[in-house]
């Protein structure tokens, strides 16, 4: 939903990051307000992920030029906990595995420094669990996956579900969903698609980087991205990514060549 | 007690000390060890320790005995069925007999404990008991203390140890010297966890020697953490193998902790087994060091081993020494080995991070995670005494 008024949640604004003294993201532009659903594709190793890493504060990726202002607030500068504490939500490309820790307290301990920040009060060890099983139904996830380690032997699909219990947990205001939809099946795409349209409202938004129109069905975008070389080359409305689906990515070259990036 | 076994074990443990001198690098069992500590800790004086506030109570249906506190350690406990003290005669035949056998005599520690304590626990066990907990008291010196522990054919039993140095006593350094003997009948099983939880200046030699006859099972899980000089031995003796030993061990150290490990089975029979897993978190400055030891001989065919150390290292100037001994002769066997170090993983840190969960907490719940395969195996009775302000140490979470 776009409305020019709405809160300017997030705004990148010529954001340059390398990893490993690489330079990865070559000034990316992007402004997101609350109502609004962003879609950001692009060939294989564009920079979607380091993107999404970077606004989620991971220590590997090292910012070397230009700012993200997060509801009118530096962003960068914050921890990535403080980040999560105050609503920004990434969701993993890959989920990662923690041997030993329980999913169920891991929610918990979450929750928590969410709500906290938020002005709720904790929940306790009862209470929270009534809350994450009614929860659970947002993802039709089966309640046994709470007494496992933390996505311990998930299959792909059951991790990103796991993906979306969190954030239908933390409730964030901005959610970057990094390849969410890939590795589930079909029902679970759509089961995941609506509980990711549950979740929306006027007031969060979300980014979903996705290399499939199967997604863009289920949750329909009001702006598509292209990415390339560590930059947004090209927006569109819903219809850039139908586009895309016909014509691939090749003009991106030929773009990318005029621009004499390469 | 029966004080009067012990006076010339005493004797001849005093004089085996002054002759063997006090340990030297160039030992191999103690080339990687804080000598000066060892010294402090030998030069404490005997003392008694205290029953504490801070221990949670007993669990029920379990039986628990204090020992080191210079009272008998029998008194005002009624015995679960099926286990009865040894009388003198018997004490005098079996005393000090595993440890021979297991190859402890004349080391150090073990002298060291002869010379100092004062009574022995010593029980026998028939059937199919009930849970036992060992506490060993703590005060502000050293304090020695030693079990005997009979399991007769087909006898079954779940013993917890608990080894605290609370720091409500901790003024004066705190040491404890104990040594334990077990010997398990045919098809005995007993399953032992020990508990050694410790901060501040605190020191701990710990030797245990088990005898196992054909068909016993006997399954070891040790935790340790918080001593600033400690040594841990369990020795397993499979007399004719056909036995199954598991040794499950848990070292934690930080601060300028020093902490070793040696572990030695030996199979004098076929068909034995061995499943080992040894792990280390060393923080800080801490050393932790682990030696496991395997002996096979021609005796012992068919016999299945498999050891695995692995080390998470929590500061580069943090050290961990693992070695493991593997002398196999026997040609028919199975005997698997390997040693992992690891850290912290970044990307398991930011994944919890990235959820709100605060840097150190999201540390302190990966190192739980780390321990938990451990910890969690130790018997029934941990958990009340981890959560206990006697063990608890939110700082150092378990
Ligand atoms: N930690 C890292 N170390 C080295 N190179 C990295 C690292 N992270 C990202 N890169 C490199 O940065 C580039 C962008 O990677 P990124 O993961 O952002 O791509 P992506 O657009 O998400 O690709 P995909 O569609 O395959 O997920 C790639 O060339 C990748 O190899
Ligand atoms: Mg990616």
């Amino acid at each position: 939903m776009i409305r020019p008024d709405a809160e300017l949640l997030l705004d990148i604004s010529d954001l340059h990051a390398s990893v490993e003294d690489q330079p990865i993201l070559k000034g990316v532009n992007l402004q997101v307000r609350a109502g609004e659903i962003h879609a950001v594709m692009g060939r294989n190793g564009s920079g979607k992920s380091t993107l999404s890493k970077v606004l989620a504060g991971h220590p590997a990726y090292r910012v070397t030029g230009g700012s993200v202002r997060y509801r009118g607030d530096d962003l960068l500068t914050l921890e990535p906990e403080q980040r999560a504490r105050l609503g920004v939500f990434l969701g993993f490309q890959y989920p990662v595995e923690i041997p030993g820790v329980s999913n169920l307290e891991f929610l918990r301990v979450s929750t928590n420094a969410r709500r906290e920040t938020q002005g709720q009060e904790e929940l306790d060890t009862f209470d929270f669990e009534d809350h994450v099983r009614e929860r659970l139904k947002v993802v039709q996830m089966d309640p046994a996956f709470l007494d496992r380690s933390v996505n311990q032997g998930f299959s792909g699909g059951e991790k990103k579900r796991n993906e979306i219990l969190q954030m239908a947990l933390l409730e964030p205001v901005v959610s970057i969903l990094d390849e969410t939809d890939s590795g589930l099946d079909i029902d679970a795409l759509r089961i995941v698609a609506s509980g990711v349209n549950q979740l929306s409202s006027p007031e969060t938004a979300s980014i979903l980087i996705t290399h499939y129109q199967r997604l863009l069905d289920e949750i329909t975008p009001d702006y598509v991205h292209v990415m390339a070389a560590g930059r947004i080359l090209r927006t569109g409305g819903r219809e850039l990514a139908l586009e895309l689906e016909q014509i691939g990515y090749d003009w991106v070259d030929e773009q990318l060549a005029a621009e004499g990036v390469v | 007690m029966v004080n009067t076994v012990l006076t010339p074990v005493q004797k001849r443990g005093q004089a085996n000390l002054e002759r063997l001198g006090l340990p030297t690098r160039r030992q191999e069992a103690w080339r990687l060890t804080d000598l000066k500590r060892l010294e402090a800790m030998a030069s404490l004086p005997s003392v008694e320790g205290s029953a504490q506030h801070a221990w949670p109570s007993i669990h029920q249906g379990v039986t628990r005995f204090v020992i080191g506190t210079g009272v008998d350690p029998l008194e005002g406990v009624q015995l679960p069925e099926g286990v009865s003290p040894l009388s003198e005669a018997e004490l005098e035949q079996a005393l000090g007999h595993t440890l021979d056998r297991c190859g402890c005599a004349e080391t150090w520690p073990v002298e060291l404990n002869h010379a100092r304590s004062q009574r022995v626990l010593a029980l026998r066990v028939r059937g199919s008991v009930a849970p036992l907990e060992i506490v060993l008291a703590a005060g502000g010196g050293l304090v020695a203390t030693r079990v005997l522990l009979l399991l007769e054919e087909k006898a079954e039993l779940d013993l917890f140890q608990v080894i605290p140095a609370e720091r409500e006593s901790a003024a004066a350094p705190l040491a404890h010297s104990h040594v334990i003997e077990v010997h398990l009948g045919q098809e005995a099983r007993l399953r032992h966890g020990v508990l050694a939880s410790a901060s501040d200046d605190s020191s701990l030699l710990a030797h245990l020697a088990v005898e196992q006859e054909p068909r016993s099972s006997y399954d070891f899980v040790s935790v340790c953490r918080g001593w600033r000089f400690g040594r841990l031995e369990p020795r397993v003796l499979q007399v004719d193998g056909q036995a199954t030993t598991r040794l499950t061990g848990l070292a934690m150290t930080g601060t300028d902790e020093q902490f070793a490990t040696h572990t030695s089975v030996c199979f004098e029979g076929p068909e034995g087994s061995l499943d080992q897993l040894q792990k280390a978190v060393a923080a800080d400055r801490s050393h932790s060091i682990f030696n496991g030891a395997i002996q096979v001989p021609r005796a012992a065919q068919r016999t299945d081993a498999s050891q695995l150390s692995r080390n998470l290292l929590l500061s580069n100037r943090a050290r961990v020494d693992a070695k493991p001994e593997l002398e196999i002769v026997a040609d028919d066997v199975r005997c698997a080995h390997g040693a992992t170090v690891s850290q912290l993983q970044q990307d398991q840190l930011f994944y919890l991070r990235s959820r709100g969960v605060a840097a150190d907490e999201a540390a302190a719940l990966l190192l739980k995670g780390y321990c938990c395969d451990v910890v969690d195996r130790l018997p029934s009775m941990a958990p009340s005494w981890l959560a206990s302000a006697a063990i608890n140490d939110p700082a150092r979470p378990l």
